[in-house]
């Protein structure tokens, strides 16, 4: 099913046409709005007539997450207050938090391109869809509720936490749709289990999982586990929030609305831009934003972007599943870890339950991983060799994969820390010292 | 003549064991005979239980990684060469016994030794055909 045909199967040429009168708009907004963008282009001697076709968005200078957090909280706003009706925040652990503001307009096309990320899934006007992104400055929870109503749902508001009450609900309430971050989707069917509900009780069809990287792998457990077809939608509150690339049915790449948005794919190091296939940095341009438009913002997140033609009909580029965020992105003795990297190879060998954590540390000079992962029913035994067996087939994998040494450490069952939210995948000691 | 035996994967950190002893007494589970193999980072705890089946699930309920074994008991006197005795009859058979762990019987003269072997149901004849009792589960469970 496909929520708005006429913009989703677009001919690419008639895309390509109007992502340049889009474009065009966005850059003379902000060049005339916002102080900080009329700078940076004037610096780059480019000014909003340059910009003739698509190519030129390159003569355009990219935006940081540090350009962001300087211009806290509203100086990147290109919307007068008046007009904006609300505001979003990132939790700003890492220096000040970056606000994001809507206009009604934004507010409506958000929720545009979530209709169109929920009817991927086959969800419609008799779908019940349980919302557990939290509410709130987080642009999870709001972002896929008005898309909700919007493709005319029962919406379940629910928000994060209070596991065994979710379930209830889910149950009480049939829900056909889940949203919610995957490693939060894992805790449920995993408590799911713990209460000694079978899945008949359930009327669940489809999962929304968002917010965070994951993998192939970690798709497979959670389609075992709930039974469900479990989809990947990409966001990030800077761009808009959820919605700005969804996966159709076919499961191979994320869709992203290009109508909306425009994607690159660039070398982090070089800054150049690179050609579909390879795998670089993903860079987003919107095209309808009015509050809070971003010029090649640069997302630190690790894709590849693919042109050819999906089966599903829909002709927007597709972008692989992110391999992991630059900020993730752990560094050992030179080699770069994504924890994706780790989950693939824990649940591929299927050894251990899927719940796992990255300790770095340094001794010495030396940086050193230990990669925790819980113990398994399946493969407990009463002999300790067998145990040491495990350990060391499972380090042996991530020592081909990933190029250095990880020390394996199984752990008790549930002493893993379980996310409602986002995952913790990674403590890096060697920040403490 | 088989004897079932808990075992249960525990982290080396403090308190662990204990969390584990005050599961099974909460629950009047008499603890019959226990060993710990470690490494550095984890051990394998395994005992023998009056109720094994309510064990496994207390435990199981407690949050424990648990499994189960089938093992031997045999009974020794509580005496030099005792235990070689078997032994011997378990090598040259070529039974390999991958750990054993003892307990005292109340009646001071013979002890119980609890076998672990790869082929359970020869070591159970050849222990029989030399004979060396083999205890029946009820009476490890029970005595």
């Amino acid at each position: 099913m496909i929520w708005n045909r006429p913009l989703e199967t677009m001919p690419r040429e008639e895309l390509a046409g109007l992502q340049l009168e889009r474009l065009k708009a966005t850059v003379d907004r902000v060049y005339h709005n916002v102080p900080a963008y009329r700078e940076k282009m004037q610096a780059a001697r480019v000014a909003p007539l340059d910009i003739k076709n698509l190519a030129d968005l390159r003569r355009l200078p990219f935006t940081t997450k540090q350009d962001l957090r300087d211009s806290y909280p509203f100086g990147l706003f290109a919307a007068p207050m008046r007009d904006i009706i609300r505001v979003h925040a990132s939790s700003g652990t890492t220096g000040n938090s970056i606000v994001v503001g809507y206009t009604r307009r934004d507010l409506d096309n958000w929720a545009e391109l979530i209709a169109r990320t929920l009817t991927c899934t086959g969800a419609g006007a008799d779908s019940v869809v349980q919302i557990s992104y939290g509410y709130g400055l987080f642009t999870g929870g709001l972002g896929v509720h008005y898309g909700a109503e919007r493709i005319g749902a029962t919406v379940v508001p629910v928000s994060s936490g209070n596991t065994k009450r979710q379930i209830k609900l889910m149950q009480d309430f049939g829900t056909n749709i889940l949203a919610c971050t995957p490693s939060y989707a894992l805790y449920m069917a995993e408590t799911m289990q713990e209460m000694g509900l079978s899945r008949d009780l359930f009327k669940l069809k489809a999962g929304v999982f968002g917010a965070e990287p994951w993998t192939e792998e970690m798709r497979r457990e959670l389609e075992f586990r709930l039974q469900i077809l479990a989809i990947d939608i990409y966001g990030l509150s800077e761009v808009i929030g959820p919605g700005v690339a969804s996966e159709c049915p076919v499961k191979n790449g994320l869709h992203i609305f290009e109508d909306h948005f425009i994607p690159e794919i660039i070398d982090p190091e070089t800054e150049q831009p690179l050609p579909f296939g390879e795998k670089g940095e993903l860079v987003f341009t919107t095209l309808t934003k009015e509050g809070f438009p971003v010029i090649r913002y640069r997302t630190h997140d690790i894709s590849v972007l693919y042109e050819e033609p999906c089966p599903c009909g829909r002709t927007h580029v597709r972008m692989a599943k992110i391999a992991g965020r630059t900020d993730d992105m752990v560094i050992i003795r030179g080699v770069n870890i994504f924890p994706s990297q780790v989950e693939s190879v824990l649940l591929n060998l299927g050894l251990t339950e899927p719940h796992y954590l990255l300790v770095v540390d340094r001794q010495g000079a030396l940086d050193t991983l230990e990669v925790w992962v819980e113990v398994s029913e399946k493969v407990l035994s009463d002999k300790i060799k067998h145990l040491e067996t495990v350990e060391h087939r499972i380090q042996r994998e991530l020592e081909s994969l990933l190029g250095v040494t990880a020390r394996v450490r199984l752990v008790e069952p549930k002493s893993i820390e379980r996310s409602e939210g986002k995952a913790k995948r990674v403590i890096d000691r060697r920040k403490l010292k | 003549m088989k004897v079932k035996q808990i075992s249960v994967f525990l982290e080396n950190k403090s308190g662990r064991l204990a969390a584990l002893t005050q599961a099974l007494a909460a629950e009047n589970i008499n603890i019959r005979a226990l060993c710990i193999a470690d490494t550095t980072d984890f051990g394998i705890l395994r005992l023998i239980a009056d109720r094994p089946v309510d064990a496994y699930y207390c435990l199981k309920k407690a949050g424990c990684a648990v499994s189960e074994t089938a093992v031997i008991a045999v009974k020794i006197p509580d005496k030099p060469g005792g235990l070689a005795k078997i032994i011997d009859v378990l090598a040259l058979a070529q039974i390999n016994i991958e750990y054993l762990y003892a307990l005292p019987e109340k009646t001071k003269d013979t002890a119980l030794v609890i076998i672990r072997v790869e082929r359970l149901d020869d070591a159970i004849s050849v222990l029989q055909q030399n004979g060396i009792a083999v205890v029946s589960e009820d009476k490890v469970y029970g005595l």
